[in-house]
């Protein structure tokens, strides 16, 4: 216990933020969204941010992501700014839902970031051949978006986000809208997947369970303004399957995630 | 029961409703040419002292000369006179004359189409141009095509342009609204969601134009060159009205109501109508190729 957490202090952080603000300007009053948040995720953690909806989570995302500028405060992305480290191809970025282009087959969708990164034909190939084969999806290479279903859709985004070997995969309630069925079992090849790639994660979600089985650290944010009330380590062993949810270690730290949702909604409102 | 199915048969199929459709269109065609026919013929009737049946009212508004509406075998007569019994060279020949206006209708078509596009780009992208350029499109197309053609017609020939390129011009006028409208609706159709996508690969403005506005836009357009399609030629034959143009189906009508000939002018309507359906075929034929390419459910 204490060995591996002098190994991660010693790991440089990949993402780290401080007293950052994020106000939305409206027509009757400003909203702020994000309120004096200080974080710092390690390279190769799997981080959840968890809140009601409305604390920020998706916007402090969308900040690491450059999709949102801060109002105030600092924010480093692999010690770069969050411009550069998107111009630099730092991240890819899951959305909530597959965000596929309906006209484009699987294959060439995972081709989208690529052409844009101008690899060559050959590289595209073998690259989106390599990721499909990796979220179990080989031989759809010709299908297009409509013709799988939801879950398979989800797993195609992931490989094009995965294609171009970012250091980061941000995620944004990318299973919120499957069945609890197919979302489990993409929690499970997630985590193989992260084993896997070694990538850093930074996964949005309100379920408990879903944060609790995936993350060695989860951030619990509270809503009005968007605050981190709490930052919560776990400890599971790495090739953990979903029956570890029926563990007393779990129940404690879902119990401990609980609480701190309670507290931040009693302060928020 | 062999009626029933015989019944079901006919209208099930894809010709027995068209086929009912068009006899009963014919039918009433018939009916209409003597009930607008038959006040002339009467009064010519009892002029004459003529003692007359309803069989013969029929018969004789059928087969008049310069009808009030024609009857669709006089139509039949005419367009077989002026299509297969001339050649197509012969300014009586209504090819001659479709191919006159079927050509300015596609230079329109093309120039129409692209200028469309062009401003389509440049209100999208240019903020500008999205507050100004606009409401001056909407005042362009409430002007009544007929008031402004005749003034194109004569300004460009006072300048010495004459021929094809001011009819063309006139289509290109009605063609471009329909696509430049659809166009900023379709450039504009990606949602958010798939723009802060291209975003998080830091695509540029390029790159977003054509990996994902572009193709978005595209059912949005040929919803567009449907409508523009049948302007065009609409463009051509007004265009070819005023200025007593020699060639052109246009120029057919005008003459044709000159003379009183109505069934010239409805052969010449006829015909102008087929190309239209053709070229509306067309665009949709290329528009299911397109979908099929683009693997789009239609």
């Amino acid at each position: 216990m204490n060995e591996s957490s002098s190994i991660k202090s010693a790991e440089s952080s990949i993402i780290d933020i401080s007293n950052l603000c994020l106000t939305f300007e409206t027509q009757t009053e400003p909203v702020h969204a994000l309120s004096d948040i200080n974080m710092k995720v390690n390279s190769g953690d799997f981080v959840s941010l968890i809140g009601p909806s409305g604390c920020g989570k998706t916007t402090l995302l969308r900040v690491i992501a450059d999709l949102e500028k801060p109002t105030s405060g600092t924010i480093n992305v692999e010690g770069k700014s969050p411009n550069q480290a998107r111009l630099d191809r730092a991240y890819g970025y899951v959305f909530q839902t597959p965000a596929l282009l309906p006209w484009r087959n699987i294959e060439a969708n995972i081709h989208l970031p690529l052409e844009i990164s101008g690899y060559s034909k050959d590289e595209q190939k073998s690259l989106s051949n390599q990721y499909l084969s990796l979220v179990g999806l080989s031989g759809f290479e010709k299908k297009y978006p409509w013709q799988l279903s939801g879950g398979m859709q989800q797993r195609v985004s992931i490989a094009r986000a995965l294609s171009f070997d970012p250091d980061m995969l941000l995620m944004d309630e990318p299973f919120g809208a499957l069945d609890e069925i197919t979302r489990d079992r993409l929690n499970e090849e997630l985590l193989r997947l992260w084993e896997k790639t070694q990538k850093t994660v930074v996964f949005v979600t309100h379920s408990i369970p879903e944060a609790v089985f995936l993350s060695n650290k989860i951030v619990v944010m509270s809503a009005r303004p968007g605050k981190i009330i709490d930052v919560i380590d776990t400890n599971f062993p790495k090739d953990r399957n979903l029956d570890i949810r029926e563990s007393k270690e779990f129940l404690k730290v879902s119990q401990l995630v609980r609480e701190g949702l309670k507290e931040g909604h009693s302060d928020g409102s | 029961m062999e009626a029933n199915r015989l019944f079901s048969m006919i209208i099930g199929g894809s010709i027995g409703p068209v086929v009912i459709l068009v006899t009963a269109i014919i039918m009433i065609w018939y009916a209409g040419a003597v009930y607008l026919n038959s006040s002339f013929l009467i009064d010519r009737y009892e002029k004459n002292n003529i003692e007359w049946s309803f069989s013969q009212l029929a018969s004789d508004s059928w087969s008049m000369e310069r009808p009030v509406l024609p009857s669709p075998h006089q139509i039949a007569k005419e367009l077989k006179k002026t299509i297969w019994d001339q050649k197509i060279t012969s300014p009586r020949s209504l090819v001659f004359h479709s191919r006159v206006t079927l050509s300015s209708a596609m230079v329109g078509f093309i120039m129409g189409t692209f200028l469309g596009i062009v401003l389509s780009v440049g209100i999208v992208y240019v903020p500008a141009l999205d507050r100004t350029l606009m409401p001056w499109i909407i005042t362009s197309q409430t002007i009544p095509i007929l008031a402004i053609a005749p003034m194109i017609v004569v300004v460009l020939g006072s300048m010495g342009i004459i021929g094809l390129v001011p009819k063309a011009m006139i289509s290109t006028y009605l063609c471009f609204f329909p696509v430049v409208v659809g166009m900023v609706k379709g450039l504009r159709s990606p949602s958010i969601l798939l723009v802060d996508l291209m975003n998080s690969y830091s695509a540029s403005k390029v790159e977003v134009f054509w990996k994902l506005r572009l193709p978005a836009s595209l059912p949005y357009l040929f919803a567009s060159l449907k409508v523009a399609i049948a302007l065009s030629v609409v463009g051509a034959i007004v265009a070819e009205l005023p200025a007593g143009a020699q060639g052109g189906l246009g120029a057919r009508l005008l003459s044709g109501s000159y003379y009183g000939q109505t069934s010239l002018i409805w052969a010449a309507l006829i015909t102008a109508s087929v190309i239209s359906a053709t070229l509306v075929t067309i665009v949709g034929r290329m528009e299911r190729a397109v979908n099929n390419r683009m693997g789009l459910q239609i």
